[in-house]
């Protein structure tokens, strides 16, 4: 457990170390999202009766945060180790494929909720939100985060350069999340974009995140915990198959 | 005692490209031992496979008795290496790198260690810079620290002194042979080979995948070289007699003699004596590894 311990406070160090980019950056970035968005759209539209719009973002907000900040830890801690090559000080001692896995997974979930709770918390000073059931907020908040930190492993064992990073990040990670139903319902989308919504998982973790605040979702909440549940196991069989086999690790 | 090092059949292809062939080598406990070979001849792999940063395709290897594959655990506590890469991990200090290094190998509480190490490195003044902070020298420094934190009975110093200064060189090579005193077993790759000579009891050769020496320091130099007459005439040239005996070109006035043993000197003089011949200047050369090594690789 040493080993494991070790490595998850040093990820842990790494992203606090650098908490201005890491940290305070995300969350002015999702306080200018709310102040534009509900500038623009406060008096047009009402998602939910009796919710007002700035209130709706701000989960989605949240969540949206928290997920692309985990995803960045795990994924840039490996790419830049594997870059500079100080990956061989993980490489040499005796660690498992699961103490490597479980420390980079939980470092990237504690960085994805401590943006979330900080985006959560300085949005909320501009309106109230309720928090109808909180247990729905944090099982999705670690779930979603869990599952980021996992992608965060593959693309990051997986890319040999930061470009290779950055296009998985943006034309993978990035936009599910804008489409998984942050800044609106899905039910405001003509059917066709509602059924292709329902395949993409980003939009579980959103509207499961959201039901704990509103009470209120598009799919039942049960039916996105089962099937955010079953991504996060089904991504960590697979990562720990990788990290096993020591896929693009050890050659 | 099951030897240090145990590698048996041990083949690895990168893609097309076959890095080692079928290697067999023990190394016993204790001892200090030089993989030497040119570049691309397979040491860093062979030492990759070792630490288990890559995988044979064929063979085994054993640290300690302990499979580097099944037994990777006790394998890599046993081993410590210092990369032949300058590595580092810009976010830490140099005492946050070796608490951290020392924590992936099981260890707590290990800062009595980490403090004696830094000390014995002269790093102990620096324990609190960040990394990026250090000269090149320095990093070396801690990247031989973290290789030593968990003080692991086999030691592979994978060219620690390249490009590294004289004052450094000499530091370190005493801390090793400290603690190849103490009996850890040392495993050196350098192409300082009057550093191998110097510090190393036996000595395997690489070349092109494969172990085409192995052999004590000692019984190498005793095999493959001669001793060396290196002279400057006053007047005249080489007499004839002599000139089988050429090691190497004349050269701005230079002959260069191999000779079988040093009772070939007065057979030398003589002659000179004979045909009327003054020395100017004369110097007896010790035959060196490095001799040995070229000679070896022309060969081979």
């Amino acid at each position: 457990m040493t080993g494991f311990s070790t490595l998850f406070y040093k990820e842990i160090l790494r992203f606090w170390k650098v908490s201005f980019q890491t940290i305070l950056a995300p969350v002015l970035t999702a306080l200018l999202y709310l102040l534009i968005f509900s500038h623009v759209l406060e008096a047009h539209v009402q998602v939910y009766p009796g919710v007002r719009y700035t209130a709706f973002l701000i989960p989605g907000l949240a969540m949206m945060s928290l997920l692309q900040n985990a995803f960045a830890n795990s994924s840039s801690s490996l790419i830049q180790s594997k870059i500079t090559g100080n990956i061989v000080f993980i490489l040499l001692p005796p660690l498992s494929h699961l103490e490597f896995f479980g420390a980079y997974v939980l470092a990237s979930a504690v960085r994805g909720v401590v943006v979330g709770l900080g985006v959560f918390v300085i949005t909320a000073m501009f309106v109230p939100v309720p928090v109808q059931n909180l247990l729905w907020v944090v099982a999705f908040a670690l779930l979603g985060s869990g599952i980021l930190g996992t992608l965060g492993i593959i693309a990051g064992i997986w890319a040999d350069k930061f470009d290779q990073l950055a296009a998985f990040q943006n034309f993978v990670i990035i936009p599910l999340t804008f489409l998984s139903g942050v800044f609106y319902s899905i039910h405001s989308l003509p059917p066709f974009w509602q059924q292709v919504s329902h395949f993409n998982p980003f939009f579980y973790m959103i509207d499961g995140f959201r039901y704990g605040f509103f009470g209120v979702s598009d799919v039942s909440p049960y039916l996105s915990l089962a099937i955010v549940g079953g991504s996060l196991l089904a991504l960590s069989f697979a990562t720990l198959s990788l990290l096993k086999c020591g896929y693009k690790l050890r050659h | 005692m099951v030897p240090a090092i145990e590698i048996r059949g041990v083949s690895k292809t990168y893609a097309s490209v076959r890095a080692l062939c079928n290697i067999d080598l023990a190394i016993p406990q204790g001892e200090f031992f030089a993989l030497l070979g040119p570049n691309g001849a397979g040491k860093t792999t062979l030492i990759s496979l070792l630490a288990g940063l890559a995988r044979a395709n064929t063979g085994s290897l054993k640290v300690m008795g302990h499979d580097v594959v099944a037994d990777y655990r006790q394998a890599r506590r046993a081993l410590g290496v210092v990369p032949q890469e300058l590595v580092f991990d810009p976010f830490f200090t140099v005492r946050e790198s070796l608490r951290f290094q020392s924590g992936y190998f099981g260890l707590r509480h290990n800062d009595d260690w980490i403090d004696e190490v830094m000390a014995r490195l002269d790093l102990t003044d620096r324990a609190d810079f960040n990394m990026r902070a250090l000269s090149g020298g320095m990093k070396r420094r801690v990247l031989v620290a973290q290789a030593l934190v968990h003080k692991p009975p086999v030691i592979i110093l994978d060219e620690p002194t390249a490009g590294v200064d004289v004052e450094l060189r000499q530091a370190l090579w005493q801390f090793v042979r400290q603690l190849n005193g103490d009996g850890h077993t040392i495993v050196l790759t350098t192409h300082y080979l009057e550093e191998a000579e110097s510090l190393c009891s036996r000595v395997g050769m690489l070349k092109q995948g494969k172990l085409v020496a192995l052999d004590s320091t000692h019984n190498l130099l005793r095999g493959f070289s001669g001793i060396h007459l290196r002279l400057r005439l006053a007047n005249g040239a080489l007499p004839g007699s002599l000139r089988p005996m050429l090691a190497a070109a004349q050269v701005s006035g230079e002959y260069v003699l191999a000779l079988h043993d040093y009772s070939d000197v007065e057979e030398v003089l003589r002659t000179l004596r004979d045909n009327g011949l003054e020395v100017a200047a004369m110097e007896l050369q010790q035959p060196d590894l490095e001799e040995v090594f070229v000679a070896i690789m022309r060969r081979e």
